[in-house]
């Protein structure tokens, strides 16, 4: 999904790059919010975990692959504004050690996945959440996996909006729609995968640290029995 | 406390499996690692726009391409660039994550 530096031109690559510079900028104090000294190692392994899956590419057929954006794990995991920071950290080594991602696009990968990828996952996580308020911190993983199945097909209609603006070459919208968000949604499927397991790893050993379970498990916590068992 | 009871492992214990985790997954099984062509790029190439894409600005990377300049086995080469990408976004993101952080309110056992 990393876009390269010449599919969009100079002025949308330079408006997303405003909404990066905004969308980091904002996350950089709100993510003071939710870390503290028992999270943030968390925070830092986050980042780690998702360049390290981003490096494995998976093949989804006829000749293409794909790899985990991570911002629903992220998300999940640490929060969504630490996790905007931990994808930005992600993308940028990305960008400038490695040549993965334009450096002139640096402004829209982040854009695509620091900010719609975490946010249109955690989002979704956060609605598929409320009607499961009662399944407790045991079904965390799994609405995390359908939350990020969600957000990769969105983060691949935001390119298509973006392409729509300010693509270089004219390409028919219906033919490029059709084709990033079919192909995408296949990825989209290994990106559920990964982060159930990921997510499901860290709630199996340690559900305290998980920003997503909070209200869940507090909930089981504080539970006031009105019988007493027999 | 020197034990905790409520968490079944330590907070140090569950970074430092997820570090070595990441280390493996970068460095070793990265080399298994599809090369085709990712959803965009597979994309640009059928709809015919792949080649809008210019030469990239930090090409000359000494680590461009998830490669390390100068080592000529491909695999020792592309495993060493992950092993590097690893501990270049632990180093940032550690950082800055424990400068962000409150301090003072681990309340943990």
């Amino acid at each position: 999904m990393h876009v390269p530096d010449g599919f969009l031109d100079a002025p949308t690559s330079l408006g997303t790059a405003v909404i990066a510079v905004g969308g980091v900028a904002l996350a950089l104090s709100r993510a003071r919010r939710e870390l503290d000294d028992r999270t943030a190692p968390l925070a830092g392994l986050v980042a780690v975990f998702v360049f390290a899956a981003q490096m494995l590419n998976f093949p989804v057929g006829a000749g293409t692959s794909g790899h985990l954006l991570g911002g629903t794990l992220a998300a999940v995991l640490v929060g969504p504004w630490t996790a905007t920071l931990c994808l930005t950290v992600v993308l940028a080594v990305q960008a400038l050690l490695f040549a993965d991602g334009g450096i002139s696009a640096l402004g829209t990968n982040i854009t695509l996945m620091a900010l719609v990828g975490v946010w249109a996952g955690w989002l979704v996580f956060v609605g598929l959440r409320r009607l499961a308020r009662s399944a407790g911190s045991k079904v965390v993983p799994a609405l995390a996996g359908v939350a990020a199945f969600a957000s990769v097909p969105l983060v691949a209609l935001t390119f298509t909006a973006m392409y729509a603006v300010g693509g270089r070459a004219p390409i028919p919208l219906g033919d490029l729609v059709t084709a990033m968000v079919g192909w995408h949604a296949l990825i989209g499927v290994g990106e559920g995968l990964i982060t159930l397991l990921a997510v499901g790893s860290i709630i199996a050993t340690r559900p305290d640290l998980v920003h997503g379970a909070r209200g869940l498990i507090e909930r089981r916590d504080l539970e006031i029995r009105t019988e007493v068992p027999a | 406390m020197s034990t905790t009871t409520g968490p079944q492992i330590s907070t140090r214990r569950l970074v430092i499996a997820g570090l070595v985790i990441s280390l493996i997954l970068a460095g070793v099984v990265s080399l298994w690692a599809s090369g085709n062509p990712d959803g965009l790029e597979f994309v640009a190439e059928k709809l015919g726009f792949v080649d809008t894409a210019g030469e990239h600005a930090t090409g000359e990377s000494p680590l461009a391409d998830y490669g390390v300049a100068g080592v000529a086995n491909e695999r020792l080469s592309g495993g060493l660039a992950g092993i590097l990408g690893v501990v270049a976004v632990a180093v940032i993101a550690f950082g800055l994550m424990f400068v962000l952080r409150k301090r003072g309110t681990r309340n943990e056992g």
